[in-house]
């Protein structure tokens, strides 16, 4: 019998015969020295900015990250297609199953190609598994999404931007050369962008429309305004006009038009804020910008001073989101065969984007069709140190959406330094309610009608950080509206809408919260 | 000539078809009895006797969201926890009535009723009223929130009720309202003053 040598550590590749180590020279060290900081400042410059993929169609507009493996930009195809029918997945080995509506596929890690319906499809890179997601380069998706939709998608790969079907707003520009000049943009459905300002720009961001320009760049024979250009990258849209002096953006006609004009001398340009309009959730305001209201009235947008940076938060905030129920616990039967325990899993990943569009950090508490007991939704949520805790729920009954905090029971004996545990929500109930009407008021804002209560639910009752739970009722088209992604995302916007108008509050009570 | 093996296998099929088609029907007989039994809306107890009383009964209101309190002429026994039952039983057959404002399964009823003092009421549900709840955070929310008030408001000294499930400690009333623990009867009641703003 052979014997075989142990080496500890990676074993070499075969066919490659072990060297001696040579000694570490001062040199060496300097050079690992080196690309040890190349690697930090690459870690950091990645970390900056994060990827985003946007995808428009006629059912909903969502955002999702992208992850980088191996030079290639992959995505979770559960949450590409999740908004857009009904899926359900699961892995087999190094299988990976998937239904979406009636199609069947099976991906398979380490493989460039999938079976979809019996027939091979080619996904340009190797599919694999992260925490039962089922990731695909994203240079699959055009390929691989009119099979599932039956719908062509038209995929600006660069600038990470998906069109689904028929999905695009169109623009058109009219310089009105009359003194003082006029730019008018007609928008071939309602927009409602993030403005900013510097020194002879108007920036307007688009990162929910799925705004298609007829061109990259219009000249204007005006000594004034001079251009309008527009760009697209990590999943929005950015229309820039430049002018010789300071402009000032309206809306009208119910936000299908924005008139930029050159603000007349003497008018004072004041930043004014107005607050969010209803469904929007784009963007903050930055320097002497304002977030504008596409309403029937004109809002004026001044610019022309030099613009400050924006804020640069210290941390992020972590919101715990968790779909309720799951696995085994189906929760309530909302229809013959919707189980609530699949809506609160979508409406959880709709949230997870609204917040992060917001600034938060999100750790959903299941990712999948898992059981988790409510001592296991208790104890991780606790181990977190989140700012918030969002359950969600939903019922077959009533309409819009309710909001609970805890409805505390008789309190136990505190033993010692630990507090009670039917009771360790009571420190932070106070804020648990005033995040709970900020929602309120937020979903009434979104045309949601929306109430709050207390109710003995578990586990708010035994969570140490701010905690509530949202029950999803029927819409105006009744339950059909439950799985609805454009209902679920409206709500979601209002959610968190509401939990970043309590940023505050929900820091100031974190020890050791918070993701840096 | 037919083989004798296959006349043997022949005969045996025959019988355990008529084992099976004996055991189906004892089955069905058992099924329809238990469905007898759970359509069965009789009440358990027998009606109660003696002076009726003036009590409120807090109502659930799925449309308004909360409880609205209502007056009723019931009779009432003597004895504390008699009249406690006999309270919940009233507020049930509300309930069960068609058209109720908040429909709780025809079947379910209130067991009994144990007052432990110093001021704790433990009521015990048949299976029924927990099996057949619609399952929402606000319609089991509601339900609790109505057995509390009501028995509350009308049986004085009690600031903590406990809810069981024949004699058992159920998680969730329906999947939702936690019932591990003792309601306080004061939070309870603020949830009401909540509800009425």
């Amino acid at each position: 019998m052979k014997r075989r040598d142990r080496n500890i550590g990676a074993n070499p590749p075969s066919g490659l015969a072990l060297s001696p180590v040579p000694p570490v020279t001062n040199a060496a060290r300097r050079i690992l020295a080196a690309a040890f900081a190349v690697l930090i400042f690459l870690g950091a410059a990645n970390t900056s900015e994060e990827k985003h993929l946007s995808i428009y169609s006629s059912v909903a507009t969502y955002t999702l990250s992208v992850t980088d493996r191996a030079g290639r930009e992959y995505v979770g195809l559960l949450e590409v297609l999740e908004p857009l029918g009904r899926i359900s997945a699961r892995v087999d080995g190094p299988h990976w199953k998937m239904r979406f509506n009636t199609t069947d596929c099976d991906f398979v890690t380490g493989r460039t190609h999938a079976k979809v319906r019996g027939r091979d499809v080619d996904l340009g890179a190797p599919f694999f598994i992260e925490n039962s997601r089922g990731m695909v380069a994203l240079s699959s998706l055009s390929t691989l999404l009119p099979r599932f939709l039956g719908n062509p998608v038209n995929f600006h790969e660069s600038a990470r931007r998906l069109f689904i079907g028929n999905a695009a707003t169109q623009v058109s520009t009219q310089l009105d050369s009359s003194n003082p000049p006029r730019l008018v943009l007609n928008f071939s459905a309602p927009v409602n962008p993030t403005i900013s300002t510097e020194p002879g720009k108007l920036r307007m961001v688009f990162t929910r429309e799925p705004l298609v320009p007829p061109s990259s760049a219009t000249s204007f024979d005006n000594s004034t305004i001079t251009q309008a250009s527009f760009s697209e990258s990590n999943g929005v849209a950015d229309l820039t006009v430049t002018a010789s002096v300071p402009l000032m953006a309206t809306f009208s006609n119910n936000g299908r038009t924005i008139t930029v004009a050159a603000i007349a001398s003497g008018t004072p340009a004041t930043a004014t804020q107005t607050a969010p309009e209803t469904g929007s959730g784009v963007g903050t305001t930055t320097g002497t910008t304002t977030r504008t209201t596409p309403s029937g009235t004109e809002t004026p947008v001044p610019s022309g001073t030099p613009s400050s940076p924006p804020p640069v938060p210290v941390h992020r905030l972590l919101a715990i989101v968790d779909p309720a129920h799951g696995g085994s616990e189906r929760g309530a039967a909302l229809t013959d065969s919707l189980a609530e325990k699949s809506v609160t899993l979508g409406f959880a990943r709709l949230l997870r984007h609204e917040l992060e569009r917001q600034g938060f950090a999100v750790l959903l508490l299941r990712e999948g069709d898992d059981t988790l007991t409510l001592d296991q939704r208790a104890g991780s949520t606790n181990a977190a140190h989140g700012a918030i805790y969002i359950c969600l729920h939903a019922a077959s009954e009533g309409s819009g959406a309710r909001v609970y905090t805890a409805l505390l029971p008789v309190a136990g004996q505190d033993r010692g330094p630990f507090h009670a545990w039917n009771v360790a929500q009571a420190g932070a109930l106070p804020v648990s309610q005033s995040a709970s009407a900020a929602i309120v008021g937020e979903m009434q804002k979104h045309q949601l009608s929306a109430r709050g209560y207390s109710a003995s639910l578990r586990p708010l009752n035994n969570l140490l950080m701010p905690a509530l739970a949202v029950e999803l009722a029927p819409g105006p088209n009744g339950v059909a509206d439950l799985p609805s992604a454009n209902y679920q995302q409206k709500a979601a916007a209002a959610i968190a809408d509401g939990i970043a108008s309590m940023r505050d509050r929900l820091g100031a009570g974190i020890v050791g919260g918070g993701q840096p | 000539m037919i083989p004798r093996h296959l006349m043997l296998a022949v005969a045996a099929l025959l019988v355990l078809v008529l084992a099976m088609g004996i055991y189906l029907g004892q089955m069905r007989r058992r099924a329809m009895e238990a469905q007898r039994f759970s359509d069965d809306a009789r009440p358990v107890a027998p009606p109660a006797s003696g002076p009726t009383e003036t009590v409120t009964l807090y109502v659930a209101d799925d449309a308004l969201g909360g409880l609205r309190p209502k007056s009723a002429q019931i009779p009432l026994p003597g004895g504390r926890q008699q009249r406690a039952e006999e309270l919940l039983r009233a507020l049930l057959r509300i309930y069960q009535q068609p058209g109720a404002p908040h429909p709780l399964a025809p079947s379910g009823d209130i067991r009994s009723i144990f007052l432990v003092d110093p001021g704790a009421a433990v009521i015990d549900l048949n299976g029924a009223f927990a099996d057949q709840h619609r399952s929402s955070i606000l319609g089991e929310q509601l339900t609790v929130n109505s057995l509390v008030q009501t028995l509350a408001a009308n049986v004085p000294g009690i600031n903590r009720v406990k809810i069981l499930v024949d004699g058992n400690t159920r998680e969730t009333l329906a999947g939702h309202a936690d019932l591990s623990e003792f309601f306080d009867v004061s939070n309870v009641g603020q949830t009401l003053t909540q509800s009425r703003q």
